[in-house]
């Protein structure tokens, strides 16, 4: 058994999870849909793509903020974190784990997310696809690991959003700037360091945070 | 297997072991009594390494893949199956012949039946009885055992008894009970927290 054959078996048990209790999804999906329904109504007619473009991403870090909050619940309501801290496979393997299944739930409600952004505001084009996607993958890399760590805490539901939008700042940036600018791809290489720089010190920094 | 000296674990300003002087030795069997909140669990914790101590030393000489650990909580996820938990811990622990080794453990605690029903399903004794598999799963050379006689029926308290004399001399063991007459003639040690402290 490898590495990645850990990360499998437990990825592969979180979505196991999730079909059976449906906590999370259907609560993302809804929450996505919702607000962009909302904003929909809130936002003046004449208002502009730009204005637009900025809610989406306010939409999907809130929604992965919903889903973050559910990410370890299982494990926190059970204890369950003591039983997988205490196999002798690489704890980072957890984290890898639980990021791969936030970031299939994040991908899911964002299947319907940006369709309904196409319909009620303006068109999704690739760059727009491609910047969703790099974020998602800076989202799911530092949300998992400030989602351990808040699990830990008796005031998570309060902890985790503290820790959790500031460090979502620069995905917002990033995300909006390829959104509405002229060149995105340099938006996108911010994007894509985001990514590389918190999914080292997170998996760098995994092992500790379940272990104090 | 395990000395500990001057061990001490404070949770916040509650101090629940003090001054603790520990040897186990490999392949002991040692019970662990006391009375509700004199540190039994702690001990466990601390023995399993999910304890960090607040004074003093511990030393287990078992990596963690090589520690059996039953807490008071079953560390089984309730929408899984009995396999399918025995096969998520069986792959981490890297159980050779998982399938062989977790079919044996089911049928020998007579959940082989149930074992394609979720655990959220499962009776309180067999809740347990599933945990003692998963604490068993890997052959473990060290056997922390956190009250493990709780919420079993006779029948499965004398399963557990079969297992526990079965292991005797072959494994270290460490269990803490408020049932010390039932291990009497199998351990070799005795700790009582109540006059520890």
């Amino acid at each position: 058994m490898t590495y990645f054959g850990d990360v499998a078996a437990l990825a592969r048990k979180d979505l196991l999870l999730e079909l059976r209790s449906r906590d999370t999804l259907p609560a993302m999906l809804l929450f996505v849909v919702s607000t962009l329904v909302v904003f929909h109504f809130a936002l003046p007619a004449d208002s502009s793509d730009v204005a637009a473009g900025g809610l989406l991403w306010v939409a999907i870090v809130f929604t992965a903020l919903l889903g973050l909050t559910r990410a370890f619940a299982a494990e926190r309501e059970q204890r369950l974190l003591d039983g997988l801290v205490l196999a002798p496979c690489d704890r980072s393997a957890i984290w890898l784990a639980k990021g791969a299944s936030v970031m299939a739930f994040l991908l899911l409600a964002e299947a319907v997310a940006l369709p309904a952004f196409a319909l009620f505001f303006a068109p999704v084009d690739v760059t727009l696809v491609a910047a969703v996607l790099l974020a998602d993958i800076g989202i799911a890399a530092v949300g998992t690991l400030l989602a351990a760590m808040a699990a830990a805490s008796r005031a998570r539901e309060l902890l985790l959003p503290l820790l959790f939008l500031p460090l979502a700042i620069p995905v917002i940036v990033g995300g909006v700037g390829a959104t509405v600018a002229d060149e995105p791809a340099r938006y996108l290489g911010f994007l894509a360091l985001y990514d590389l720089l918190f999914a080292i010190l997170s998996w760098a920094s995994f092992e500790y945070v379940v272990t104090e | 297997m395990i000395a500990a000296r001057g061990l001490e674990r404070r949770f916040g300003s509650k101090r629940i072991l003090r001054g603790l002087d520990l040897d186990v030795g490999d392949r002991d069997f040692l019970v662990v009594t006391g009375p509700n909140g004199s540190g039994k669990s702690t001990l466990l914790g601390l023995c399993a390494g999910l304890l960090a101590p607040t004074g003093g030393t511990i030393d287990v000489a078992a990596d963690r893949g090589e520690i059996g650990y039953l807490a008071h909580e079953p560390l089984v996820y309730r929408e899984l199956t009995a396999l399918e938990n025995l096969d998520l811990y069986g792959r981490l622990y890297r159980v050779p012949e998982r399938r062989e080794r977790i079919g044996m453990l089911l049928e020998r605690f007579l959940l082989w039946e149930a074992r394609h029903e979720r655990v959220s399903a499962f009776s309180r004794g067999m809740v347990q009885r599933l945990a003692l598999c998963r604490a068993l799963l890997h052959e473990p050379r060290l056997l922390l055992l956190d009250e493990p006689f709780t919420g079993l029926d006779p029948a499965g308290a004398t399963l557990l008894d079969a297992e526990l004399e079965a292991l005797r001399g072959a494994r270290t063991i460490v269990v803490s009970t408020h049932e010390p007459d039932r291990l009497r003639e199998l351990a070799t040690a005795r700790l009582d927290l109540a006059r520890a402290a």
